[in-house]
């Protein structure tokens, strides 16, 4: 198939820096595409002529014009889709050429000529190893053979952090009931329940969870013993199902701490929770006894894809110029950022005043990993540190069981498949948010959450591969590929935040009304050259720092 | 209709006049002994008074309160509780002058009456005998107060009432203002009252220069390496009272054309650009179709302008592309209402359609077009190296907007605290700018002439403040006071039209007096208001000193100037001085005089140069960040933002416990403190080893490094702090999904299979 490959070409790079990539990715390299000449559309700087290479791992541009110094470097797993425009006949200049759709909020535009087949060859081969998996083909953290120093798949392990929490206790057991993926092939192995449900109990309240979730502990107050639980809706159906195990179960969670009334946020607007009735879900009624419902009114993944579609289009390429707030307004982004903050906020008021909460939406792993992820933020400073924050991704979204492969599509053709959406862009949006607000609160800095985001898409690492711990398993991730914190660990100064104070013991609340919510420049216009990135304040206390040590001589 | 403190409140007296003095009004006062008083500033009096007034918190469903009195002096409007505050922490950041529930009388924005469940806007002459139950005091700070008159007597009530009203809303004399009272009682040591500063800004002996003397101007030009003229024949208002007492301008004008149109259409020099170019600011003359005076007047005059660097002018009409006063008064006055919150529903409520909201008010798009028309002067003088002037009707509104921004983007010396309060003499106050109309001191009625013009640059200020925050000398909380001394009436700064206005004030009241002349603070006797421990937050921690270069060669004022940041000009280089061209002037004079002039006669302003100023713009940005070089700030819809200090500091709902820039700050401190402590260490080891001499060391600049204040920090701090009644509670937004409803059918698709689940 790929006539352009020569033994030649396949450059095996060791240890030292890879000096036509700028980076060190101790890998196979495989040059799919050499240096072609190709005219790149650059939306800022307009059409320029360079060589473009691409790998089994990226896509790498350089203009050949000796002023510009524009150069693209995008792995493929960024890639979306890819459209071939013009035909034959297209007249027009530049008008010949490749359309490529990124996830990260942009688009590439190549021009090429019409003569021979270069367009042919470039479109099969970016089309194949961008989609891998529609190829039956591996995705590039199987191939890619990175060393680092330290072992980023240690760094979350279950029964250490429930010990942290101080787990187990006299109210609550880890239970493995789950070790080979029985009771629920979407959670993790290990699950922490209260004490005095059995393992029979657990396995009839999974009947009545969609798809097995039942509620398990996510997080302990250490003084109030206030606890988050997460999972998914109960089978109510049409007809009003009850469930006596479920209700117990449920009471059980409310009773280990003496809580008088257990509290249920249901993520979803209450039409949509009434919606799922018909579809066999449904919500908690009045059967349960103790128990309070309150919906956070979150909209679905599908919303949250489309309002996301609308902000990319004020602000790529171009940021819209007249109205710019009416716009931003108008793609509901921030409104769906503040909804997420507030119901994460409502959960960690709610614990912190030591009455228990259980978290779910439909499923239990977009909008739940959400709000348990968020408000555990808010209670607990040792997920603000950079390792804690490791952990809690890991935790609440890995081992949960977000299904990071349906949302994502990692090395999936079917741009637009349904179940695409960015929810975890979302989260680590609101995260952001939070940082803004709290600057000394949070030990790692806005780099490592734009490493994170690029690395959800570059299928470089396995961190963020597949929907679930037991596909983990059966494709064995830790075993095959690198973790990205092998990564971020290895060189973690970068990632810290020079203005970090500890403190513990502070529930921190970020305000979440549009007052203080802001677009995530550095993230979703970092593509445009005229956005500076925000002026870094490191330079700010360096020159603080440096004026002290001069005025005191 | 107003009795001011004779008891009776009933007398059927014609229309009070107001123009009585303190003195006689203090005579017949007879407010009862026991009430309680603030402590009352030199020349303050009591005009009225109310006791077992309720002043509610913010929350209007709770209806909860503190019961107090409410007083109204000739300087504010005035609540002491009557819970025993105790030997509470004093507030770090106190105002000498004014407390947390005192009003100063120009403060007040509006009045509301509230009866029953309605309000009503108090425009004064609708005061009869009637009072509401409940005055809602809206403030040009932004605060907001209510007051419930319910409990208390009904003489009482309506008098205070009225007091408030008639002192806050009906027009008063010059005279009455406070400031003049105030100073007759008070002697300020003048400048020299600036001590605070002077251990911070260790590098040189600056001064604020008030352009109030030929030194000034001429130390002004001189650190420009400008060559025009500076004309010191105005000292007493000779040529012209529309003019400054002194000024600069282009060589060849006489003295004769200063004093054909009152000073109209001379062009004012502002600022010097290191290449030899400058920047002047005109008056509009008066349109006269008929003669050719003005016409042939303004050529001249443009000459003179060209004559200055290179026979290159630009000219550039303010009015064709700005909004007018009126547009700007206009568009703050719906802006402001945004942050007069009354309860916590109105909050949230609208909270769902703030940035259109704010969008549809184009306060913020009026700042970006002063921003992009200062950028476009700008590039005029340092990428193409022409003079430019600049005019408008008044000549001292949005040119002094304008020149004051440029001359920020182009000269670092006025991005530090005394650079930036010249900049403000120079520019505002001895450029004439009618602060006394725009900002209404006088309360008159016929409000055509106010607007926010002074705060629009403090607005734009705070912008390129926020996105370079290293280059500024001076912090956020600097501009949010300044923004808001505005209202206090004791600076002299903000009382008077002009320089000619003020002397000729000033001098009729010494004529009265036996004291001399009346000596008003300016508001850069900073200790007026705040003592040095609060002007420690005028400094920005963050700003990033020029590197000394030689401590040897240290003069009084900023020893060169800025020159790194030239960027490659588009007509000429350097400048060829005079006497290069000798022979081709005068045609090369002709050519360019003539294409000018025809220009700016025929159309003033042609092509819109918004898409060459990107191209500068862009320029720039490629090229590193200098903070002490040329500054251009960056326009696009998510870098212009709002002045959250000053707007949001009182809204409880935005204030984020533990959080917010000042966090930052406080740890820089922190670090700082730690690194001088070391400093000191090591010094003091070193010094044990040699001698046991031992230097002081200066203090740090320290926002606050006791460590019991972190915990209470805020979003909005210096001005409101953690209180113990305050809960912390976050603030849960409520009535959310409102305006998201109407997600479109989308909301409706669950988010998957949902067939499987059934079978489930």
């Amino acid at each position: 198939f790929c006539r352009q490959c020569s033994p030649a070409m396949l450059m095996r790079r060791g240890p030292e820096k890879n000096s036509i990539f700028g980076d060190c990715i101790q890998t196979v390299f495989l040059c799919l595409f050499p240096d072609k000449d190709i005219i790149y559309i650059c939306p800022f700087s307009g059409a320029l002529k360079g060589k473009v290479f691409i790998t089994n791992y990226r896509l790498y541009f350089k203009s050949s014009d000796a002023d510009s110094a524009v150069m693209l470097n995008v792995p493929l797993g960024v890639i979306c889709r890819v459209e071939k425009m013009g035909g034959a006949s297209s007249r027009g200049e530049n008008s010949y050429g490749l359309d490529i759709t990124c996830k990260d909020m942009r688009n590439l535009r190549f021009a090429l000529k019409q003569e021979g087949h270069s367009r042919r060859d470039i479109f099969e081969i970016l089309f194949r190893y961008a989609f891998p998996v529609s190829h039956g083909l591996s995705l590039f953290a199987y191939l890619s053979q990175e060393k680092y120093e330290e072992n980023g798949w240690n760094i979350y392990k279950p029964m250490e952090e429930f010990r942290r929490q101080g787990l187990p206790n006299d109210k609550w057991r880890i239970s493995f009931i789950n070790k080979s993926y029985e009771l629920c092939d979407t959670y993790p192995t290990v699950l922490a329940v209260p004490y005095k449900a059995t393992e029979e109990d657990l396995r009839k309240v999974a009947t009545f969870r969609s798809r097995g979730r039942i509620p398990v502990l996510s997080w302990i107050h250490r003084e109030n013993q206030a606890v988050i639980a997460r999972c998914s809706q109960p089978l109510v159906g049409m007809s009003g199902k009850r469930n006596k195990d479920d209700e117990r179960y449920l009471d059980l969670v409310r009773e280990a701490n003496g809580t008088s009334k257990l509290i249920i946020y249901d993520a979803r607007p209450n039409v949509n929770a009434v919606a799922n009735k018909a579809t066999g879900g449904g919500y908690e009624g009045d059967e349960y006894q103790n128990a309070e419902l309150i919906f956070l009114d979150i909209h679905n993944i599908h919303v949250m894809r489309e309002s996301l579609k609308k902000l990319k289009d004020i602000v790529y390429p171009n940021v819209e110029e007249s109205h710019w707030l009416s716009s931003l307004e108008s793609t509901h982004w921030l409104e769906h950022i503040k909804l997420v903050l507030s119901g994460a906020i409502q959960v960690a008021d709610k614990v912190s005043s030591g009455n228990s909460v259980v978290v779910h939406c439909s499923d239990g792993w977009d909008r739940t990993a959400q709000l348990t992820s968020l408000a555990m933020l808010m209670l607990d400073s040792h997920y603000r540190t950079l390792r804690g924050f490791q952990v809690l991704l890991e935790k609440e979204w890995i081992s949960f069981g977000h299904k990071f492969a349906s949302r994502i599509g990692h090395g999936d053709k079917n741009h637009a498949d349904q179940d695409r959406s960015p929810i975890f862009v979302q989260f680590i949006d609101c995260v952001w948010q939070m940082t803004k607000q709290f600057p000394t609160a949070f030990e790692f800095n806005e780099r490592l959450l734009l490493t994170i985001l690029d690395h959800l898409y570059s299928c470089r690492f396995g961190t963020f591969l597949y929907n679930c711990e037991s596909a983990r398993d059966q494709h064995e991730v830790r075993l095959k590929t690198v973790s990205l914190w092998s990564l971020v660990n290895s060189s973690n100064d970068i990632y810290l935040n020079p203005f970090y104070t500890p403190e513990s013991g502070r529930v921190l609340y970020p305000v979440a009304s549009m007052r203080h919510l802001e677009l995530w420049v550095s993230y979703y216009i970092r593509w445009n050259p005229r956005i500076r990135q925000q002026v870094g304040l490191h330079v700010g206390v360096h020159n603080v720092m440096h004026a002290s040590t001069l005025s005191a001589y | 209709m107003l009795s001011l403190g004779s008891g009776g409140g009933k007398s059927a007296k014609p229309s009070f006049v107001s123009y009585v003095t303190p003195e006689e009004i203090n005579s017949e006062k007879d407010t009862p002994k026991e009430e309680k008083h603030p402590d009352l500033l030199p020349g303050e009096v009591v005009f009225c008074s109310a006791s077992t007034v309720l002043k509610l918190t913010q929350d209007e469903l709770s209806q909860r309160g503190t019961f107090g009195t409410l007083l109204c002096t000739n300087f504010r409007v005035s609540f002491i509780s009557d819970e025993e505050t105790g030997e509470e922490t004093a507030p770090l950041f106190k105002n000498k002058l004014y407390g947390e529930n005192d009003i100063p009388l120009s403060c007040v924005d509006n009045i509301y009456g509230g009866y029953e469940d309605k309000r009503k806007l108090v425009t004064g002459s609708q005061v009869k005998n009637k009072y509401p139950s409940k005055i809602i005091i809206h403030c040009k700070d932004l605060r907001v107060f209510q007051f419930a008159l319910t409990f208390c007597k009904e003489e009482d009530a309506k008098r205070i009432f009225q007091g408030i009203v008639h002192h806050c809303l009906e027009p008063k004399s010059l005279k009455n203002i406070f400031a003049f009272s105030f100073c007759e009682n008070t002697a300020f040591p003048g400048m020299l009252g600036n001590v605070c500063f002077t251990k911070l800004v260790h590098n040189m002996q600056q001064r604020t220069m008030m352009f109030d003397s030929a030194e000034d101007w001429a130390q002004d030009l001189k650190r420009t390496k400008g060559s025009c003229r500076l004309v010191t024949e105005n000292a007493n208002f000779g040529l012209s009272p529309n003019l400054p007492q002194y000024f600069i301008v282009p060589e060849s004008v006489s003295e004769a054309d200063m004093t054909l149109f009152q000073g109209k259409g001379l062009p004012i020099w502002c600022w010097s650009h290191h290449s030899g170019c400058a920047l002047f600011k005109t008056s509009n003359l008066p349109l006269q179709q008929e003669d050719n005076v003005p016409q042939s007047y303004m050529e001249k005059m443009l000459t003179a302008v060209a004559h200055n660097y290179l026979y290159s002018v630009k000219t550039e009409d303010l009015s064709d592309t700005l909004p007018t006063v009126q547009d700007i008064q206009l568009s703050y006055s719906k802006f402001k209402q945004f942050f007069f919150i009354d309860s916590t529903t109105d909050f949230w409520v609208s909270d769902m359609k703030w940035f259109s909201s704010l969008d549809n008010c184009g306060w913020l798009d009026i700042i970006r077009s002063c921003l992009q028309k200062a950028m476009e002067v700008v590039e005029c003088l340092e990428k193409e190296n022409n003079n430019v002037l600049i005019m408008e009707d008044g000549g001292s509104d949005l040119c002094c907007v304008i020149s004051s921004l440029a001359q920020l983007m182009l000269d670092s010396y006025y991005r530090t605290l005394q650079g930036f309060q010249s900049l403000v003499q120079k520019e505002w106050v001895a450029g004439g700018h009618n602060f006394l109309d725009r900002c209404n001191q006088l309360h008159l009625k016929d409000k055509e002439n106010v607007s926010p013009v002074f705060l629009l640059f403090l607005e734009c200020v705070w912008q390129l403040l926020q996105q370079y925050g290293p280059a500024f000398q001076f912090s956020e909380t600097y501009l949010t006071v300044l923004s808001d001394s505005i209202h206090v009436p004791v600076f002299s700064t903000f009382l008077f039209n002009s320089q000619h206005h003020r002397a000729s004030i000033l001098r009729a009241d010494s004529s009265h007096s036996q004291r001399g002349t009346l000596n008003c603070p300016t508001v850069w006797d900073w200790s007026v208001q705040f003592d040095c421990k609060a002007q420690q937050l005028f400094i920005n921690p963050l700003y990033a000193e020029k590197p000394k270069l030689d401590k040897s060669m240290r003069r009084p004022h900023r020893p060169k100037h800025q020159r790194q940041l030239s960027l490659p000009s588009a007509t000429f280089k350097t400048p060829p001085k005079k006497g290069f061209f000798k022979d081709e002037t005068d045609s090369l004079k002709k050519i360019l005089r003539v294409k000018r002039i025809s220009r700016w006669m025929l159309s003033p302003d042609s092509p819109q140069p918004s898409s060459t100023s990107r191209e500068f713009y862009e320029a720039w940005q490629r090229k590193p960040l200098d903070y002490h070089g040329l500054l251009l700030p960056c326009l696009d819809g998510p870098a212009v933002r709002i002045w959250m200090q000053r707007y949001l500091r009182w809204i409880q709902e935005v204030q984020i416990f533990g959080g917010g820039l000042v966090t930052v700050l406080s740890k820089v401190s922190d670090l700082l403190d730690e690194v001088q402590e070391l400093q000191r260490q090591l010094d003091r080891h070193s010094s044990s080893l040699t001698s046991n001499h031992q230097r002081p060391r200066p203090r740090p600049i320290s926002a606050e490094t006791d460590s019991r204040l972190s915990v209470l920090l805020s979003s909005s701090f210096p001005f409101t702090t953690l209180k113990n009644n305050w809960s912390y509670k976050p603030a849960i937004p409520t009535g959310l999904l409102q305006s998201l409803m109407n997600s479109g059918n989308l909301a409706d698709t669950e988010d998957d299979d949902q067939e499987s689940l059934v079978r489930a």
